[in-house]
């Protein structure tokens, strides 16, 4: 087990890359403490599953260093990193059975048969396989596959770091819930560097202690599910996450005064503003928006009830500006005065957030 | 709700009937004629009963034919399959070789069957072919004319040149339809090569290979023109192999009754070996 270090990494998967649209991932410079558990998110098509397979050796990156702890490992084959990564889809070896298949990895690593008997009880009472070890595997169903996978990747005890590539995608979604509060369990348990890819933010910030958002092939922040809520460093990061993501409306910004349509709006970065320049956004989250006496004037358009809350969609402008309003709370008909959250309100210039 | 019954359905079916009847049923049931009834020749013919069958299963000529198909069959399959698994595993799987690789292979495919015999008599000739020459000319004493071993080897090596490129065509089609991700997760499990083939490209290529060999089988047990033209069942009846046998006692005897018997016992053994063979093969599969 080790930290591992990415140092200015950039892929591509052409030959000549010259403008920076040509390149998979830009420049990452990422740590990944030992023993952390990791979610990669981002859209489909960031470059996540291209950063995966540079670390596991799948991929050799056009520029950069991976390191294990001081070790260089950038251009060692997948064999000699140590790691284990589970796919997107269930890969398991049809003709053997789900024993044999767990066994596998630590089979062909010369462990012995008791250790190797004694590892796949273990794993396969983690997964729910103990039922199953002496069945085909290509009998099972799609979710048992992928318990195999699963099991595959955490049977082995030395790995430096686990890898999920969307794992839980052919997974029923009650299933999906058991199965992810499970890995939450086997990473307190093992205490393996675990890194999980995803695109979907509610697996992403129920596993993870630290999540690294991507767009683009760029790593927009790495924080805490907290940090990231509360604290967007770029507004792609507050629309991304949360639901509904962040309000973001063009601003002006003079002095230290930041203004909406002519209405003054106190922000948590005002001290931080002057001097900067670059196109002005305002973002709240609709958590920290609330109806007041005076403030930004809107009209309401819409109200969605979800059962716990409601989303009010109120219109400034021409745009929409959404709130969550608690129940038992008053609605206003027609038009509105909204106030922010101090705290949680800031500018952010050319997408990125003021500081 | 009351089913009504239909009769008319029976005329949408009746075109497939009468075209089946034409190129299937017909031609079948008059050999069955012909293998239950004696003829002299002049259109007449007396009822035989089985005894054609009898004689045909009675005679070792028949044995000695059937011996040298399943010789020959199983050859060639022990040859093909292995090579053509062998050959698809060294082509590439992506890039611009792709396409020349699957058109080389393609090629000897595309020859008529008449034609790869007639090649391969020319190229074996001892005197004037490419093939038997160089062998003279390097110290065989190679004469496939005459000598049994050399007529087997030139039958099997044409037949191995004209068929393998099938096997390798299916098994490629297995090979390049595994995801990417079993390939990389054994690589993360430390499989070896030969792991890798034989719990991830031997079993994912199962069903294509199950066909190749079906195919191969049948094919070679029906194989006529190729040695027809090689070899015509020679050097005496060395490489006649149950077609030809029956090409003789057929057109060179006139022998329609033994004849006719001898084809739907030689069109049973193939059914009956083809069914076996897929049931084995599929129940194989379920478990």
């Amino acid at each position: 087990m080790a930290k591992i270090t990415l140092n200015d990494l950039r892929h591509s998967y052409m030959a000549d890359p010259k403008v920076p649209a040509d390149y998979a991932l830009k420049k990452l410079d990422v740590e990944w403490r030992d023993g952390g558990a990791y979610a990669l998110l981002g859209p489909s098509g960031c470059g996540k599953t291209t950063l995966l397979n540079i670390i596991s050796g799948l991929l050799i990156p056009s520029h950069g260093q991976v390191l294990f702890g001081d070790r260089d490992v950038t251009k060692l084959p997948t064999d000699e990193r140590n790691i284990a990564q589970v796919f997107q889809f269930p890969v398991v070896y049809d003709t053997m059975s789900v024993y044999d298949n767990l066994a596998f990895p630590l089979r062909n690593r010369g462990v012995s048969e008791d250790q190797v008997d004694k590892r796949v009880r273990i794993i396969a009472e983690m997964t729910d396989l103990t039922g199953m070890l002496k069945q085909r595997a290509s009998g099972l169903s799609a979710d048992g596959k992928q318990k195999i996978s699963l099991g595959r990747g955490l049977v082995r005890e030395d790995v430096n770091v686990i890898m999920f590539d969307e794992p839980l995608t052919v997974i029923d979604p009650h299933l999906k819930w058991l199965l992810r509060s499970k890995l939450k369990e086997l990473h307190q348990r093992l205490g393996t560097t675990m890194i999980y890819v995803t695109h979907d933010q509610t697996e992403a910030l129920t596993f993870a202690d630290q999540v690294v958002v991507m767009k683009d092939g760029e790593v927009v922040q790495i924080g805490t599910p907290v940090e990231l809520f509360e604290k967007p460093r770029h507004t792609f990061v507050g629309h991304f996450i949360g639901s509904p993501g962040m309000n973001i409306m063009p601003c002006n910004v003079k002095g230290g005064e930041v203004a909406v349509g002519g209405t003054a709006i106190s922000v948590d970065n005002a001290s931080a503003l002057s001097g900067k320049s670059g196109a002005f956004e305002l973002g709240v989250r609709p958590e920290f928006t609330t109806f007041a006496k005076s403030g930004l004037p809107v009209q309401i358009s819409k109200v969605t009830d979800t059962g716990r809350s409601r989303i009010v969609d109120a219109r400034h402008d021409g745009r929409s500006i959404k709130l969550l309003v608690e129940e038992g709370q008053l609605i206003p008909d027609g038009s509105a005065f909204l106030a922010f959250d101090k705290a949680h309100a800031q500018v952010y210039a050319d997408g990125w957030l003021v500081e | 709700m009351n089913k009504t019954v239909n009769q008319k359905a029976w005329f949408l079916v009746l075109p497939v009937i009468i075209l089946v009847a034409f190129n299937a049923i017909i031609p079948l049931m008059t050999v069955v004629n012909y293998s239950l009834q004696e003829t002299f020749g002049d259109n007449t013919f007396f009822w035989s009963g089985v005894r054609w069958y009898e004689d045909i299963l009675h005679s070792p000529r028949f044995w000695a034919s059937l011996g040298r198909q399943l010789f020959f069959t199983f050859t060639i399959l022990f040859i093909e399959v292995p090579l053509g698994v062998a050959i698809a595993l060294t082509m590439p799987k992506k890039g611009p070789w792709v396409s020349v690789c699957l058109v080389l292979m393609s090629l000897p495919l595309l020859i008529p069957w008449n034609v790869v015999g007639a090649m391969w008599n020319i190229f074996a000739l001892p005197d004037i072919g490419l093939l038997g020459n160089w062998l003279n000319a390097v110290g065989f004493d190679f004469n496939f004319t005459r000598q049994t071993g050399d007529a087997w080897f030139t039958l099997i090596t044409m037949d191995v040149w004209h068929w393998t490129s099938l096997v390798v065509l299916l098994a490629y089609a297995g090979l390049v339809s595994i995801p990417d991700a079993y390939y990389q997760a054994a690589l993360i499990d430390g499989a070896s090569k030969w792991k890798i083939f034989r719990f991830i490209q031997l079993p994912k290529m199962k069903r294509v290979l199950t066909i190749a060999i079906l195919l191969r089988f049948m094919d070679s047990f029906n194989i006529y023109t190729e040695p027809k033209v090689l070899t015509g069942g020679g050097p005496g009846n060395a490489t006649t192999l149950l077609s030809i046998d029956l090409d003789k006692i057929a057109l060179g005897q006139f022998d329609l009754g033994p004849a006719g018997a001898m084809s739907l016992i030689y069109f049973l053994i193939i059914l009956l070996t083809s069914w076996i063979f897929y049931t084995l093969m599929m129940r194989n599969e379920e478990q």
